[in-house]
C-alpha cells in the first residue's frame, strides 16, 4: 500500500489524524497533513482506508 | 396541502417542520421524496434543489463547480435577512470559493489541529466537572443548557482566542442575534458590528501585549502585514460565534435524545473505553446533525447527477440532516445506535468547507457525555418531553432550556 496526500486539497480538517494517527499528522503552523509512512504496515490498512474515505477534501489517495 | 393544488405548485415546502412526535428526526417530507435531490420551495418562493442523498451530497460538495459565492444571482439564501445584508457581507471561509477561501481558511486552521485540541482535554474535563459541581450544589430542578451546556463551549472559545470569559454575557447576546433565523437586517448587522468593535479593541490590546492566544496570532499577522485589522477582525467573530451555539446544542439535544434511549445511555455510562465514547459521539452527530438549515450553494455550470440536470445559476440546499437519515449510508437510520460505524456522517458537512471546529467539538462531546451521566447517575427531565420547546428557528436545530433533576 502507498500513500499520496495532496496538501494543496488538505483543509486541515484532522479526520485523517483520528483515523490513522499512526499514519498521518498536521503540521503545527497550519494543520496540513503530514504523511508519516508512506507505506504502512498492512496492520494499518484499515485506518488508512478510513482515513482516506473520511477526508473531506480527497486529498489522501491509496495507491495499492 | 390541499388536493386541488396544480402540479406545477405541488413542490414540497423547505424546511419544512420537524414532527412533534420525534423531533430528533428530519422533516418527513425531506424523507420521502424517494430520489437524492429534487425541487423545493423556500421562503422567497424560489425553488432551488434539494440534495438529500448521501452520496448526492458528497458528489455535490466536492465539486469544483459548485460555488459558495452568495453573490451570485439565484444563491438560495437561508433568510430574508441574509438576502438583504449580502452585499454589507465581506469575504469570509463561508462565501469564498476555490484559492481565496483556501488562503482564509489556512490563517485560521492552526489552533484547531488534532493535536492541539487533545491538548485541551485537561482543561475541557476541568471545566466540566467544576460546572457539574455547580449544578449539583445548586437549586434542582436546574436547566442543563444553562447550567453546562452553553457555558462550556462558551469557556473553551474563549479561552482559545483569548477573549475574556466576564465579557461572555456582551458577546452571546450580539453573536445569538447575529444568527437568528427571524431577526431583522439591522438588529443582525447591529449585533455584527458591537461584536467587531469590541473584538478591534482586543486586536489592538494583543498589537502590544501579546498573550498565548488566536487573537494574538491573529494580531502578529496584522503586525507583520499579512492580514488587516479589519480582516483580523473578521476572522476571530467567525470563530467566535461558529464556537458557540453548535456544541452547546449538541450537549442539550444529546442529552435528550440519551435520556430517550436509556439502553443507549447505560452503555456510554458504563464503558471505560474511549473509543466506544468517541464512536458514540459521532453517532450522536449522525442522529441529530444540528446545522439544520441547509448548506447553501449555487451552480456554476451544468451539472448532471442521479439522472438530473442541475443547471449554471441553478440554487443548490444540501440538508446535512437528511442526508445521515439516508437509509443507504445508514440502516434503520431512525434508531439512535451508539455502535454503528456512523463515522462517514456529514453533520460536520463534507468537502472544502467542512466544520473547522469539528476536533474540538468532538473532544468536548466525549468529555460531557463522559462525564455527565456518571456523575449524576440520576438524571432525568424534570418536564415532559412534550413541554420542551424545539429551535426551528435558528442556525443550529437545538432545545431552548433542558429542565433536568436528579
Ligand atoms: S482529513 Fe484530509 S483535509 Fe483533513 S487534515 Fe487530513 S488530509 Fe487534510
Amino acid at each position: 500500500m502507498k500513500i499520496v496526500v495532496d496538501e494543496e486539497k488538505c483543509v486541515a480538517a484532522g479526520q485523517c489524524v483520528v483515523a490513522a494517527p499512526d499514519v498521518f499528522d498536521q503540521r503545527d503552523e497550519d494543520g496540513i497533513v503530514v504523511l508519516l509512512d508512506e507505506n504502512p504496515p498492512p496492520r494499518l490498512a484499515g485506518d488508512v482506508r478510513q482515513a482516506a474515505a473520511v477526508c473531506p477534501a480527497l486529498a489522501i489517495s491509496i495507491e495499492d | 396541502m390541499a388536493e386541488t393544488q396544480t402540479a406545477e405548485t405541488r413542490v414540497p415546502e423547505y424546511p419544512g417542520v420537524r414532527d412533534g412526535r420525534c423531533p430528533f428526526a428530519p422533516p418527513a417530507e425531506l424523507l420521502q421524496q424517494g430520489k437524492p435531490l429534487f425541487r423545493a420551495r423556500i421562503w422567497d418562493g424560489s425553488t432551488p434543489w434539494i440534495v438529500t442523498g448521501h452520496a448526492a451530497q458528497r458528489e455535490i460538495l466536492s465539486d469544483p463547480r459548485v460555488s459558495v459565492n452568495e453573490k451570485l444571482p439565484g444563491f438560495p439564501y437561508p433568510t430574508q435577512a441574509m438576502a438583504e445584508t449580502v452585499d454589507h457581507r465581506p469575504l469570509t471561509i463561508f462565501n469564498a470559493d476555490g484559492a481565496d477561501h483556501v488562503r482564509i481558511r489556512r490563517m485560521m486552521t492552526a489552533p484547531f489541529t488534532r493535536n492541539r485540541m487533545e491538548k485541551l482535554r485537561p482543561a475541557i474535563q476541568q471545566f466540566t466537572e467544576e460546572l457539574i459541581d455547580r449544578m449539583l450544589a445548586g437549586p434542582k430542578p436546574a436547566d442543563l443548557v444553562t447550567a453546562l451546556s452553553l457555558p462550556l463551549p462558551s469557556l473553551m472559545i474563549c479561552e482559545l482566542l483569548g477573549v475574556p470569559y466576564t465579557d461572555h454575557d456582551f458577546f452571546q447576546e450580539h453573536a445569538t442575534v447575529a444568527v437568528k433565523r427571524d431577526a431583522t437586517a439591522e438588529e443582525s448587522l447591529a449585533g455584527m458590528q458591537a461584536l467587531g468593535g469590541y473584538l478591534t479593541q482586543l486586536l489592538e490590546k494583543k498589537l502590544t501585549e501579546p498573550e498565548n492566544d488566536v487573537l494574538s496570532d491573529f494580531a502578529a499577522r496584522v503586525k507583520a502585514g499579512e492580514l488587516e485589522l479589519p480582516d483580523a477582525t473578521l476572522l476571530a467573530m467567525v470563530l467566535l460565534i461558529a464556537g458557540h451555539e453548535t456544541s452547546a446544542n449538541m450537549i442539550t439535544l444529546g442529552t435528550a435524545a440519551l435520556l430517550e434511549n436509556p439502553d443507549q445511555l447505560e452503555l456510554l455510562r458504563t464503558t471505560e473505553d474511549p473509543a466506544v465514547v468517541a464512536n458514540a459521539v459521532e453517532e450522536l452527530l449522525r442522529y441529530l446533525t444540528i446545522p439544520h438549515l441547509g448548506q447553501r450553494r449555487i451552480a456554476l455550470e451544468d451539472i448532471e447527477i442521479a439522472g438530473e440536470t442541475i443547471r449554471a445559476g441553478d440554487g443548490i440546499i444540501v440538508s446535512l440532516p437528511a442526508g445521515n437519515w439516508d437509509p443507504e449510508a445508514f440502516p434503520e437510520p431512525d434508531r439512535l445506535d451508539l455502535t454503528r460505524a456512523a463515522r462517514h456522517h456529514h453533520a460536520f458537512a463534507w468537502g472544502a468547507h467542512q466544520c473547522l471546529g469539528q476536533q474540538l467539538a468532538r473532544i468536548e462531546l466525549q468529555v460531557v457525555y463522559r462525564t455527565l451521566y456518571r456523575r449524576v447517575p440520576t438524571l432525568r427531565l424534570a418536564v415532559g418531553r412534550d413541554e420542551l420547546e424545539f429551535k426551528g428557528d435558528s442556525l443550529a436545530y437545538g432545545v431552548y432550556e433542558l429542565p433536568v433533576t436528579w
